[in-house]
């Protein structure tokens, strides 16, 4: 790699960190606006116009918040707890392919920050790490809810991780490859995964609900039982962050469900009309926007229409409901592709 | 029993169907609830924007009426103070001086007048009792304040101000009807 490529893969990623953290802030916006119109309300309308300046004001007074170390907390861990939440939220931005490749000057720039060859195994990777941030936090706090929602949130995404990774296993039958980037490329077209693998889309779908810890899972943070759940005893930027970390986790895993399923950048007419290179692999960027944008608001549209669930419920819905369907899944295409590749 | 509504179901625990048990095609149907909701009219005003519209009996807050040559109606009887139930009215009578016909319409006027907009009920008592038709509610509404005392209203806030284009209209609250009520004789507090 020479340098040129150096500079553009620092630039690339500060303007990935920093579209990460604007879709995130407004993701806020958008939850507090999709909220309310889904109840006849109107929403935050008074910090400038349309209330766009509201996530603005809310990031302002979460910084003047006078912020509060329990004294029975254990402090390394307490603060440790949300650095790791927002780490690792951010961290898995680096392997999605947010474009095609731009070409500028006879040097080709692609708009991914690393193509790794094990592109899915390292967000997979990065959640995991993410349920150490809610945990250490819970735990850190030396406070009933707090470690109870921990617990909550631990058990939660251990057992819908499980569902999630074998649900994974059925995409890579069918694409062979653990490449982010070479998976969007066999979807050009129409060929898009969601109709290959509608099974394996769903209970993915319903684990990255889960994983988000967004509603109908949202156990962790349950107001109603828990005060505030495993972020009770945080305060001002902690607990910004946590709060924060949730945005940026659904506007991540909406980016890995529009990779995985629904063709990442491509657009099933954009190869017809002849455009040239650039045009057409920022084009495709847009569209990908478009989807991941699309995807966000299937998550608030969800978490504003369905209940919570009961915690035996959850278990029960995980462990019995789709572990088994994630492995008929996998048997199912397995056989799939074992009888087509013999004829 | 006879229901209220006949909108209650009757609950029962029958077996369900794989497609109830399934769930999905319950959280579409509530997902298209939702996104009904979703583009639907909202219903919320804007308050200091647009106002919702009042009835034509609204009882806000109070005036005191001047007549139409612009001299004060109230003579500081204190039937109103009486009629109070929330004891929110007190004034103090003074004697009209020489000079002063053209503000006072009587020998006696209010010198100060005070209601207090934390104890008023608006109940509308007060401009029944008034025999002068000096005192009425009107669809105005009383601001909103950080402090107890402002809300102590004096006469520089009640009196309506003397240029015959500021006058506030009541003529919704002093119908025919109320006139002939407020004069017939055979009520207590008329007599």
């Amino acid at each position: 790699m020479d340098w040129t490529m150096y500079i553009y893969k620092t630039i690339f990623l500060v303007i990935i960190l920093l579209v990460t953290l604007l879709v995130a802030m407004y993701s806020t916006y958008g939850e507090r606006k999709v909220a309310a119109f889904m109840q006849d309300r109107l929403g935050p309308n008074r910090a400038g116009i349309f209330g766009l300046l509201q996530p603005i004001a809310d990031g302002i007074k979460m910084f003047m918040k006078e912020e509060i170390i329990p004294l029975s907390a254990n402090k390394k861990m307490f603060i440790l707890g949300p650095s790791i939440a927002m780490t690792t939220a951010l961290l898995t931005g680096v392997v999605i392919p947010w474009g095609g490749t731009l070409t500028i000057f006879g040097h080709e720039f692609p708009m991914q920050i690393a193509d790794l060859n094990i592109g899915i195994l390292y967000v997979f990777a990065m959640v995991s790490i993410g349920v150490y941030g809610i945990m250490l936090g819970g735990w850190a706090s030396n406070n009933k809810y707090a470690l109870l929602g921990s617990i909550r949130a631990a058990s939660q995404m251990i057992s819908y991780e499980l569902a999630m990774g074998m649900s994974i296993i059925a995409l890579i039958l069918t694409t062979g490859t653990l490449s982010l980037h070479e998976i969007v490329d066999q979807q050009q077209g129409m060929h898009w995964n969601v109709f290959y693998q509608p099974l394996g889309f769903l209970i993915f779908i319903i684990c990255a609900f889960a994983e988000t810890n967004r509603a109908p899972f949202d156990l962790p943070e349950c107001e109603t039982e828990l005060i505030g759940g495993y972020h009770t005893e945080y305060s001002s930027m902690k607990l910004g962050f946590y709060l924060f970390a949730e945005y940026v986790n659904m506007f991540i895993s909406s980016a890995v469900i529009v990779t995985l399923y629904f063709g990442g950048y491509h657009m099933p007419f954009i190869d017809h009309i002849g455009l040239s290179g650039n045009v057409a692999t920022l084009l495709g960027t847009f569209f990908f926007f478009i989807k991941v944008f699309f995807m966000i608001f299937l998550f608030m549209w969800v978490r504003w229409t369905l209940p919570r669930f009961r915690y035996d419920q959850l278990m029960n819905l995980g462990w019995k409901g789709l572990m088994p369907l994630a492995i008929f899944n996998i048997l199912a295409t397995g056989v799939f592709y074992y009888f087509t590749e013999l004829t | 029993m006879h229901a209220l509504t006949n909108r209650s179901k009757m609950v029962s625990d029958k077996k369900m169907t794989f497609l109830e048990w399934i769930y999905l095609p319950a959280i579409a149907k509530g997902m298209f609830i939702t996104i009904k909701h979703f583009f639907r009219k909202k219903t919320t005003i804007n308050y200091p924007e647009e106002t919702r519209e009042f009835s034509k009996v609204y009882r806000g807050l109070h005036v005191l009426k001047r007549d139409d040559q612009g001299r004060e109606r109230c003579t500081a009887c204190g039937l109103c103070a009486v009629a109070c139930p929330a004891e929110a009215i007190t004034m103090v009578a003074a004697e009209r001086k020489p000079g002063e016909e053209n503000l006072y319409r009587e020998e006696k006027y209010a010198e100060v007048y005070e209601i207090n907009m934390l104890r008023c009920i608006f109940c509308g008592d007060c401009e029944e009792a008034c025999p002068k038709e000096a005192i009425f509610l009107t669809d105005r509404l009383v601001p909103s304040d950080y402090e107890r005392l402002p809300f102590i209203y004096g006469k520089d806030m009640l009196v309506e101000p003397l240029d015959p284009n500021m006058r506030i209209d009541v003529s919704a609250r002093q119908t025919e009807n109320l006139l002939k009520f407020k004069q017939n004789k055979q009520f207590a507090h008329n007599k």
